[in-house]
């Protein structure tokens, strides 16, 4: 139990590579804490380097306030899963677990109880006298959590402990690794690519790029405020829409609608007139559907949806859109940071299920351009972020009165025609008012949600 | 269903006769030296030119013959006293180095392999000359050193291959995971490292106890008496029970008794040289 400090922690191998570079990070005592990114992003030689498995070129790495740069692994009293697990395959279950108790030289009696302490707490009780070679490999698993709990190590350390699960375990034993997380309230930390594991177990998380750190935050405000266009193309499944998005006379042009643009953004860009914009799928909605007294406070335009997918619970539609190159190219460096493919450009929509749309349709969407970030694509720095927040912020004396609302719905509803005369002042009091007014209600008791 | 469970049998059955048919051929073509060799041991030494294949009359007197020679008694006593010697010590070495070889990342690493690789190719019949000129020169002629250095020698490279590709084999993680676990590096590797590795380590140790065990140009050449002479060696200066006929029998005798042994230790490990003891390490 103590905290982990990182202070400007900088891994750089032989050939001059930062495979980690500059990262400092608070992990406080108790905390879960994620490490996530894509591989090879150096989350893992991170967690290493914690551990003691890898040597730390510069900067200082603080347990229980202690630096333990110099100190071999086994003097850092971290316990470690590792992907594959590493049981000693010679030994049986009991001895697998006792292993790091024996090398202290505990007596007997106590190795007998504490052995068995963890196999209860793991349901191995029955297995202890097996080989992990007759183990399934969930077993497995839990055989090297139980070597990780069975002394009392200052924090856990966990190198993607779930990779080699198939679906339904991998669940199962998500749930099991918090539980026990909270039930001994060791500070943790946890490696993965996926971001299920990421969301749901976090208390923080942080996301991690070519060794850089990205942003630290709670998986809520990561998925609401991400602090760049990478966080914001990582957090999310499926993943935030990215669309060109040109600044035209004070307007936001997007392939298929056009809104203000918000005084805070503008004041940031400069002379550059090409940003690109950042939408959640679940941010749309087919316009039939949309609540009539939230439907002012969005745009409604007309797309052809290229094909859809029912999934019962939800539906997508995916609707194709021309790019300029510049944005194509972004995007598709992009995409292979992010180890996927990048296929064509194309936006996926999330609507709800019973919506009619269907395949090769013309339909009408619906969109509160509130929700929408903006980034500069050199920089890939989120220009609505402070936006977001202040709007989560005055969102959080939840029940507002929704009256006032009225006088706004007037600019953003035909912002599509919006009269150049109407200048700045009058575009971003439309947007402060989208923005400051009641959020719709899905979104409404958010605000504080800071996990540690 | 039927149609094509009639359809494929002809050229299955086929090709299985024929790979019976091989098997059959490869066993008779192997085995009948050894056979042959057992049955000669078997005749009485005026048998031998019975024009058979197996003894007119059964005997063990040939067995016998050899016990009671002291040439042969000596020899085998020094056969097992230098072979294990040498295997152990080969073994032990080859350890150490394979594990470097496969962990650690040092200058000459390439170097070393490559040099255990020529001298694993190198002739050792060119040195025979030599080795004795310096032997007798050093006063390690004739002695269970004089054949334990070369054995040792010429079994290293080899072990060195073997046993590092066997650690090669085993995950990182396992040290790691011990380290973590509080071991030291000593630890890591010999209540870690070595027991999984311990199916290359029977490997190798069988490779250089019969490299050793069946040396016959070193051991003519750099002993003189029965203080170092070992069994091979032995054979050849073998007179049997009476001078006044063919020693072959007796000789056929001794070459099946020290053939037993090691017939026996492969037996007695295989199981732990072809066992994947590593099955279970990692994910399955």
């Amino acid at each position: 139990m103590a905290p982990i400090t990182m202070n400007h922690v900088t891994k750089v191998y032989g050939d001059g590579y930062p495979a980690v570079n500059d990262v400092s990070l608070d992990i406080a005592d108790g905390e879960f804490m994620i490490l996530v990114g894509p591989s090879g992003c150096g989350k893992s030689t991170l967690l290493r380097m914690i551990v003691g498995l890898e040597d730390i070129s510069s900067g200082d790495m603080l347990i229980g306030g202690e630096r333990v740069n110099e100190k071999a692994p086994r003097d850092r009293n971290l316990s470690m899963v590792f992907q594959n697990y590493a049981l000693y395959p010679h030994l049986t279950v009991y001895e697998n677990i006792a292993f790091p108790l024996r090398l202290k030289g505990v007596s007997d009696e106590e190795i007998k109880r504490r052995v068995e302490e963890a196999a209860t707490t793991l349901e191995l009780t029955e297995h202890l006298q097996r080989k992990p070679s007759q183990l399934s490999g969930g077993q497995r698993q839990r055989v090297a959590m139980g070597r990780a709990i069975v002394r009392q190590a200052s924090a856990f350390l966990f190198d993607e402990p779930l990779s080699n699960l198939d679906a339904k375990l991998r669940g199962q034993m998500r749930t099991e690794i918090l539980r026990l997380q909270r039930r001994l309230d060791t500070t943790t930390v946890y490696v993965t690519h996926d971001q299920t594991e990421a969301m749901t177990l976090g208390d923080r998380v942080a996301v991690m790029r070519k060794g850089v750190l990205q942003q630290v935050a709670s998986p809520r405000e990561l998925y609401e405020q991400p602090l760049n266009l990478f966080v914001a193309g990582f957090i999310g499944s499926p993943p935030m829409n990215f669309l060109p998005a040109a600044i035209e006379n004070n307007q936001v042009k997007l392939p298929f609608l056009s809104y203000p643009l918000p005084r805070e953004v503008a004041a940031q860009i400069g002379s550059s007139d090409l940003l690109i914009a950042g939408i959640r799928p679940e941010h749309f909605a087919d316009s039939s559907l949309v609540d009539e007294n939230k439907r002012d406070r969005g745009i409604t335009f007309e797309v052809k949806v290229d094909v859809t997918e029912w999934l019962g619970s939800q539906q997508y539609a995916y609707v194709p859109f021309e790019a300029p190159d510049e944005i194509t190219r972004h995007l598709a460096e992009l995409q292979q940071e992010l180890d996927s493919e990048h296929m064509r450009t194309q936006m996926i929509v999330s609507l709800d299920p019973a919506s009619r749309i269907r395949d090769g349709a013309k339909s009408e969407l619906w969109l509160d351009p509130s929700r929408v970030h903006l980034f500069d694509p050199r920089t890939g720095k989120n220009l609505t972020r402070e936006m977001t927040i202040a709007a989560q912020a005055a969102a959080a004396p939840a029940p507002a009165a929704p009256a006032p609302a009225a006088p706004a719905p007037a600019a953003p509803a035909p912002a599509a025609a919006a009269p150049a005369g109407a200048g700045s002042a009058s575009t971003s009091a439309a947007g402060a008012s989208a923005t400051g007014g009641p959020a719709e209600p899905p979104a409404a008791p958010d605000g504080s949600v800071r996990a540690t | 269903m039927t149609s094509t469970a009639t359809a494929a049998p002809p050229k299955q059955r086929r090709q299985r006769t024929i790979s019976i048919g091989g098997a059959i051929l490869i066993v008779i073509y192997t085995m009948l030296p050894i056979v042959w060799i057992l049955s000669l041991s078997l005749k009485s030494p005026g048998d031998l030119t019975n024009k058979k294949f197996l003894p007119s009359h059964w005997t063990l007197g040939n067995y016998r013959t050899v016990f009671k020679t002291s040439l042969f008694t000596d020899a085998l006593r020094n056969s097992i006293g230098i072979s294990l010697i040498a295997t152990v010590i080969g073994v032990v070495v080859a350890t150490f180095a394979a594990y470097a070889i496969a962990r650690l990342d040092f200058p000459g690493k390439r170097a070393i392999l490559s040099l255990a690789l020529a001298i694993a190719i190198f002739p050792q019949v060119a040195l025979l000359g030599s080795l004795f000129s310096m032997w007798r020169a050093v006063k390690l002629y004739d002695t269970w050193p004089g054949l334990i250095i070369p054995y040792v020698s010429f079994t290293l490279p080899l072990s060195i291959w073997v046993l590092s590709a066997f650690f090669r084999e085993i995950p990182w993680e396992m040290e790691q995971a011990a380290q973590v676990d509080g071991a030291t590096a000593w630890q890591a590797f010999t209540k870690a490292i070595v027991p999984l590795a311990a199916p290359g380590v029977f490997t190798t140790a069988i490779i250089a106890f019969f490299a050793a065990w069946q040396d016959f140009a070193f051991a003519i050449t750099l002993t003189s008496t029965n203080r170092a002479r070992t069994v091979p060696a032995a054979l050849a200066f073998f007179t049997g029970a009476s001078q006044f006929q063919q020693p072959t029998t007796a000789i056929a005798a001794g070459a099946i008794v020290v053939t037993v042994p090691i017939i026996i230790l492969v037996l007695v490990f295989q199981r732990r040289i072809v066992a994947g003891l590593t099955a279970g390490a990692v994910k399955g």
